[in-house]
């Protein structure tokens, strides 16, 4: 059993918690995910690391509440504990080398996007941060990121917060003024990270993509996160979960994540009825 | 006086309609009248032809005399001198092309059953004598086990019974490996392979889940900073093999670990299970091995309609057993022989935000003939020239073998491995590095439960042994 360290709402929505696994705080890197299970008979969920404390064990888990394993999750307390938490699993993102870079964070991919930033920054990496969020309201790790970056743009869809409009706003003007980059770094709905490489397919700027697919093992035994990349078929889960996102099949990833679509909603929706209860 | 009856005692079975909507085993196993009349059956022929046929040596016609006698606990104490897993194999092995494939009452007639007496004995024995074992005195010596499939449990279980502190991790969050991902419910009950787990923790064996070798921990950690004296890999063949052809990234297109998997270990099948599955209505498994079986007769349980075998041989080539094949004919399943696709067609449904986007729709066959024996043995399938048809299907699930998972081999330095990943290791399970033990289909490639247990039997005494001559 895993226990639940600290536990913290980032904003209605996204939850973040600390989960003491001492042998995987010590070896997962940036990019990396794990697998949990809530409970018995729960089912597996790949979750991004979002950040690890090698030295207190815990890693930090970042997730946004979408279906029913990750509502039962967030009904998790302090002190609880879950079932199961394997990692870290996929090729870490490659950060050496790399001097001038921007980041681009989604929604809650910004939880991904932060300890990609982080360890660039710390590794000597001129970071430029494009955060996107729907609104004001769930806006998340804005602080963070600043610490990180030498340049830091917030886009919001509704401008509740920021500068209104999409990532890609921001990211084709600087591009369009010849301003180039080691690498593009995208991190978030696969609707975004598709719209992202769109832009700097333009103008032949490096884009790398961090896929999150629909997976049960993870570690290359069931092939349920494959994905079309270059034209030949990759597991996300041991190949990536990192690609070039110029050679990334999104409207295939698109349409493979939906495989359960009617499945889950019905799920979350007897998982919201049963907490409702029990909140009563 | 042997019984000379020519036919086994026929294995009590759920009747076919009505196994083929349920998850409950298939075969009941004999009673103990069938048992002591079948054990008559056997010769008792000096030379054991049967023996040499079992890759772990069981003293077959030692256990049959004693099930004879009517002293079945007796016939289960001969079985475990030579087999950690009794229950399993009796059920899974392919005794046709093992023990039975050489006893003298199949030239004329049908051998003796023995696997079936296997899995009587192993069963009375758990139901009647449930005692978990001792754990013996320790020897302080530390050793590990990665993998906890057949050949790991079995290494672990010999090399725990000779005092060894034995570790065993496990990647998934459950032990077992192919035992309870791969082989159903139907044929193989989980509660069985649970009991045997057990067992060896009683032994004193330590078996940690959730730790993906090569990751969270490296062999040479292992060795280096955990202490283990010698180390045993048993990963498997978990890596499954695709066609390369258009389509087979589909949505309704699965390998048949994920399909299994997500049946077995997440248990799909159940209404209240919180791990999705295809509930589909027409299903092509390609492939025609034990594991193309498994995965149509638990599509048919699942509630398809239709569930085709599309296997490019003739049903005389088909790998899998005999017993398999015949259970999944009685089951309904349609053997689509001589076929081979060649492209998964998707939905004509354009728009992508449609729900049928994406899809299978049916698949493109081409019809084959048989030519020269290739280098296999078996006759190479040929495409007969213009014989492309359609099948119309929403779920193809591709059952075209595994190899061995290549996490350990890329994170272990100086780990020889072949063509397809197998690791390199000799008729002792030796690697190319010292101390370092492999056996079972992770060395072999995809192969059977009991071959891995050899392999794991094998490893365990050179892995005493090599500790021993170290400490001498």
């Amino acid at each position: 059993m895993y226990k639940i360290v600290r536990k913290k709402s980032l904003n209605p929505t996204v939850t973040l918690m600390d989960i003491e696994a001492p042998l995987v705080a010590k070896k997962a890197k940036a990019g990396q995910f794990i697998i949990l299970r809530v409970d018995e008979d729960g089912e597996r969920i790949p979750l991004t690391v979002a950040g690890c404390d090698p030295e207190k064990g815990t890693v930090t888990i970042i997730f946004q509440i979408v279906g029913a394993t990750t509502e039962k999750l967030n009904h998790k307390e302090e002190g609880d504990s879950l079932q199961d938490f394997v990692g870290p699993l996929g090729m870490p993102t490659k950060v050496e080398g790399l001097k001038k870079v921007c980041v681009i964070g989604g929604g809650v991919g910004c939880a991904i996007a932060l300890p990609v930033a982080r360890e660039l920054h710390k590794l000597g990496a001129e970071v430029t941060t494009i955060a996107g969020f729907r609104n004001k309201d769930l806006v998340i790790l804005e602080d963070e990121f600043k610490a990180c970056s030498s340049r830091f743009i917030m886009m919001t869809d509704d401008g509740s917060y920021g500068e209104k409009g999409n990532v890609t706003a921001p990211l084709k003007e600087m591009l369009e003024k010849g301003e180039r980059f080691d690498e593009v770094i995208a991190i978030g709905p696969l609707i975004m990270m598709k719209f992202v490489c769109l832009t700097t397919k333009e103008y032949d700027q490096k884009t790398v993509v961090s896929m999150n697919p629909i997976m049960i093992d993870g570690t290359g035994m069931c092939g349920g996160c494959r994905l079309t990349v270059g034209g030949e078929t990759k597991f996300a889960c041991v190949d990536g979960p990192d690609f070039d996102g110029h050679l990334v099949d999104f409207d295939e990833a698109m349409s493979r994540g939906r495989s359960y679509q009617p499945f889950e909603r019905h799920a979350y929706e007897e998982a919201c009825n049963l907490f409702k209860k029990e909140v009563r | 006086m042997p019984n000379m009856r020519a036919t086994k005692n026929p294995m009590p079975s759920q009747d076919p309609n009505v196994r083929n909507k349920n998850f409950n085993e298939v075969t009941l196993g004999y009673t103990a009248e069938m048992a002591v009349d079948e054990a008559q059956r056997c010769l008792h022929c000096k030379n054991k032809p049967c023996v040499s046929g079992c890759p772990v040596n069981i003293q077959i016609p030692e256990f049959i005399a004693k099930v004879a006698e009517g002293d079945f606990e007796g016939a289960y104490q001969v079985i475990s001198l030579s087999s950690s897993l009794p229950a399993v194999c009796g059920r899974v092995c392919p005794q046709e092309n093992q023990c039975e494939g050489k006893c003298v009452r199949g030239i004329k007639g049908e051998p003796v059953g023995i696997g079936r007496l296997e899995r009587f004995v192993a069963d009375y024995h758990n139901e009647h004598n449930a005692l978990p074992p001792k754990a013996p005195e320790k020897n302080g010596h530390k050793v590990a086990v990665i993998g906890s499939g057949p050949a790991g449990l079995t290494c672990a279980g010999d090399l725990a019974k000779m005092g060894y502190d034995v570790t065993v991790y496990e990647a998934l969050h459950l032990a077992g490996g192919v035992l309870v991902y791969g082989i159903p419910e139907f044929r193989l009950p989980k509660a069985i392979v649970q009991k045997e787990v057990d067992n060896l923790k009683a032994l004193g064996v330590k078996v940690e889940t959730d730790m993906v070798i090569g990751r969270i921990l490296t062999i040479e950690e292992l060795k280096e900073e955990y202490g283990y004296e010698s180390i045993f890999i048993g990963t498997g063949a978990g890596l499954p093999r695709f066609m390369n052809i258009p389509g087979e990234n589909l949505k309704g297109v699965y390998s048949a670990n994920e399909f299994l998997t997500r049946s077995n270990l997440m248990k799909a099948y159940r209404e209240d299970s919180a791990t999705p599955i295809q509930h589909a209505k027409r299903v092509a498994v390609v492939g025609g091995g034990n594991v193309a079986m498994d995965a149509a007769r638990t599509a048919k349980r699942l509630g398809a309609e239709e569930v085709y075998i599309v296997y490019r041989r003739g049903m005389e080539e088909l790998p899998a057993r005999k017993e398999e094949v015949e259970h999944a004919q009685e089951e309904g399943i349609i053997f689509k022989t001589l076929c081979n696709p060649v492209a998964i067609l998707p939905t004509d449904v354009t728009d992508t935000r449609d729900p049928a986007y994406g899809w299978v729709k049916g698949i493109r066959c081409v019809e084959m003939e048989l030519g020269e024996p290739d280098e296999s043995g078996r006759r190479r399938p040929i495409v007969k020239e213009g014989s492309e048809f359609e099948l119309d299907m929403d779920c193809v699930i591709m059952a075209l073998g595994t190899s061995p998972n290549p996490l350990i081999k890329s994170t272990t330095p100086g780990l020889e491995t072949k063509r397809r990943g197998e690791i390199v290791a000799d008729e002792n399970g030796l690697t190319s590095i010292e101390g370092v033990y492999a056996g079972g289909d992770a060395v072999t490639g995809a192969a059977t439960v009991i071959l891995a247990m050899g392999a794991g039997k094998t490893a365990a005494a050179a892995m005493d042994a090599y500790i021993k001559g170290k400490n001498a």
